[in-house]
């Protein structure tokens, strides 16, 4: 098995009643790489994600089998300290989902609940974080205002900056830029690309542009099922399968 | 065809326009009819007396006793069922979330329950009453108000808090947090103002309401000094005093009936106020 993957997926298979949404997935995520999970809408990618923090424990429609292994332990197994898995990963959803405090305790809240910094020192991490994000320079003024005064795109940002605060080893965002305008999106696009450096993050997306942007790692999937994965120079140039071949013509989206 | 669409618009139109007439002129037919009758009466010293000049239908001294057993029984009532009907509302969109089916049940176990009439709840709490070996009391009129007021303030905040979109909980829940965690600090925050609507619906409920006191309390001419003791409550000296043959004790039923207009109105507006303050962090989806 791949040493350097820090996601894997074994026989992955998730069913809703008579809806198998997921069959028979293998995936390995290679770790400090930016990996797109590309195909198009309703194929299951948005679940796919969701199942490797146990979101889809939410859900109690959702069947779900096989191993997830994150650093080789699998996650799926009962007894697992789920709010520790949740926390080593960051998720960004397709609109920003601030919470109803101000700025300041919006990236505070991971931090206190994690049981940490306090005073001053939680001061010198707020804007830490809201730097490693890049919004820094546009809210130091307002930290003490309510979080639903920021733009879209701001408020995509401060969710970014909130997950980073809790010092995730992995990055899950689930077409991050759908909401936002070009400008914004070309923010989250460009801190994902400085980001791998030290986390291992999972990006869906249904646009091919933004995937040949910035994908190191691409996993393709079409109705439930993985077509084909690999890096992602290799994806878009010399792809294998005939369904790729297809979709990256744009035969269907 | 086209003129068909007009027409419906022109009748529909019409009908609106009657039922707001006919729904405000009967809301400001019963105000004016306390103002007119219970505002004359209001004074000092009715409100700062309890009655005297004999027992239970005295002429003279006014309504103090009601207003204070009143406001004892409905802020403890209201207090006792905030700290059952929020961490039961909570607890069904978080924990039960889940479960759609066992929380339907409790949803409509509850509205049941709300539609049971007060004095089925007065019954009720008389029987736990005679069980205990208890007297018409204080303690007996707020235990009956509580279990009266429950279902109201846990619909009430369970509307709430299922606006809460499944987004900001996987939010939070993303960052480390506990289902409690996110209970207190998220759903809360986010929902303040419905929450306090809802408290400040439940003990409206519960200081307008005279059957659910009517075998608990008693009444009393006097101000209850402990648990134990009897009390009047203005819903109930309304209609008491209301039905009785002297005309000076039928005034003090208009102005109980002023008295308690005010406080429901006095409410109302504290609601919308506090609701509007409390807005400010909440987030719109």
């Amino acid at each position: 098995m791949d040493s350097n993957a820090k996601i894997i997926t074994k026989n992955l298979n998730l069913t809703v009643g008579k809806l198998h949404i997921l069959k028979d997935v293998n995936i390995a995520v290679p770790r400090n790489k930016v990996t797109v999970i590309l195909g198009p809408s309703g194929c299951g990618k948005t679940t796919l994600l969701k199942s490797m923090n146990r979101l889809t424990d939410l859900y109690p429609e959702m069947e779900i089998s096989g191993e997830i292994l994150i650093d080789g332990k699998d996650i799926l197994q009962a007894g697992t300290e789920i709010t520790e898995i949740r926390r080593k990963m960051g998720l960004l959803s397709q609109r920003p989902y601030p919470l109803p405090m101000s700025i300041y305790k919006n990236i505070a809240y991971g931090l206190k609940i994690n049981g940490g910094s306090r005073g001053k020192e939680l001061g010198i991490r707020v804007e830490h974080y809201l730097r490693l994000a890049n919004l820094w320079d546009e809210v130091k003024d307002r930290l003490r205002e309510p979080a639903n005064t920021l733009s879209i795109g701001q408020q995509q940002r401060l969710c970014l900056a909130r997950g980073l605060a809790v010092d995730p080893e992995i990055i899950l965002a689930d077409e991050p830029t759908s909401a936002l305008d070009p400008i914004s999106s070309n923010a989250i696009e460009a801190q994902f690309s400085q980001l791998k450096e030290n986390y291992t993050i999972v990006m869906v997306t249904h646009i091919l542009r933004q995937a040949r942007r910035i994908a190191d790692h691409i996993i393709f999937m079409y109705l439930g099922e993985v077509i084909e994965q690999g890096p992602a120079s290799e994806f878009f140039n010399n792809p294998k399968m005939d369904k790729t071949k297809e979709y990256l013509k744009g035969a269907f989206n | 065809m086209r003129k068909f669409k007009f027409i419906e618009e022109k009748i529909f139109r019409v009908l609106m326009f009657f039922s707001t007439v006919f729904i405000a002129t009967a809301l400001a037919m019963i105000i004016f009819s306390i103002l007119h009758k219970g505002l004359p009466m209001l004074s000092w010293e009715i409100i700062s007396q309890t009655p005297k000049g004999g027992f239970y239908f005295g002429r003279e001294g006014g309504i103090l006793n009601a207003i204070v057993g009143s406001f004892y029984l409905s802020v403890s009532a209201t207090l006792l069922a905030l700290f059952v009907s929020l961490p039961l509302a909570l607890f069904m969109n978080i924990y039960l979330k889940r479960h759609k089916t066992l929380i339907n049940g409790i949803r409509f176990f509850l509205d049941l329950l709300w539609g049971v009439p007060s004095i089925v709840y007065g019954a009720f709490g008389f029987t736990i009453m005679i069980y205990f070996g208890l007297r018409a009391s204080l303690l007996a009129g707020i235990i009956t108000v509580t279990l009266f007021i429950i279902p109201i303030m846990v619909r009430a905040m369970d509307e709430v808090f299922k606006t809460v979109p499944t987004g900001l909980y996987e939010a939070s829940l993303s960052l480390g947090a506990t289902r409690s965690e996110t209970a207190y600090r998220v759903f809360l925050k986010q929902c303040y103002p419905g929450v306090i609507t809802a408290i400040l619906l439940a003990f409206g409920r519960g200081i307008g309401d005279a059957a659910s006191v009517l075998f608990t309390t008693g009444f009393t001419d006097h101000i209850p000094t402990s648990l134990s003791q009897p009390t009047a409550t203005l819903p109930l000296a309304i209609f008491f005093q209301l039905g009785a043959p002297i005309p000076e004790v039928q005034d003090r039923a208009y102005a109980a009936a002023a008295v308690l207009t005010f406080f429901i109105l006095a409410i109302s507006i504290l609601a919308r106020i506090t609701s509007r303050k409390f807005q400010k962090h909440k987030i719109n989806f």
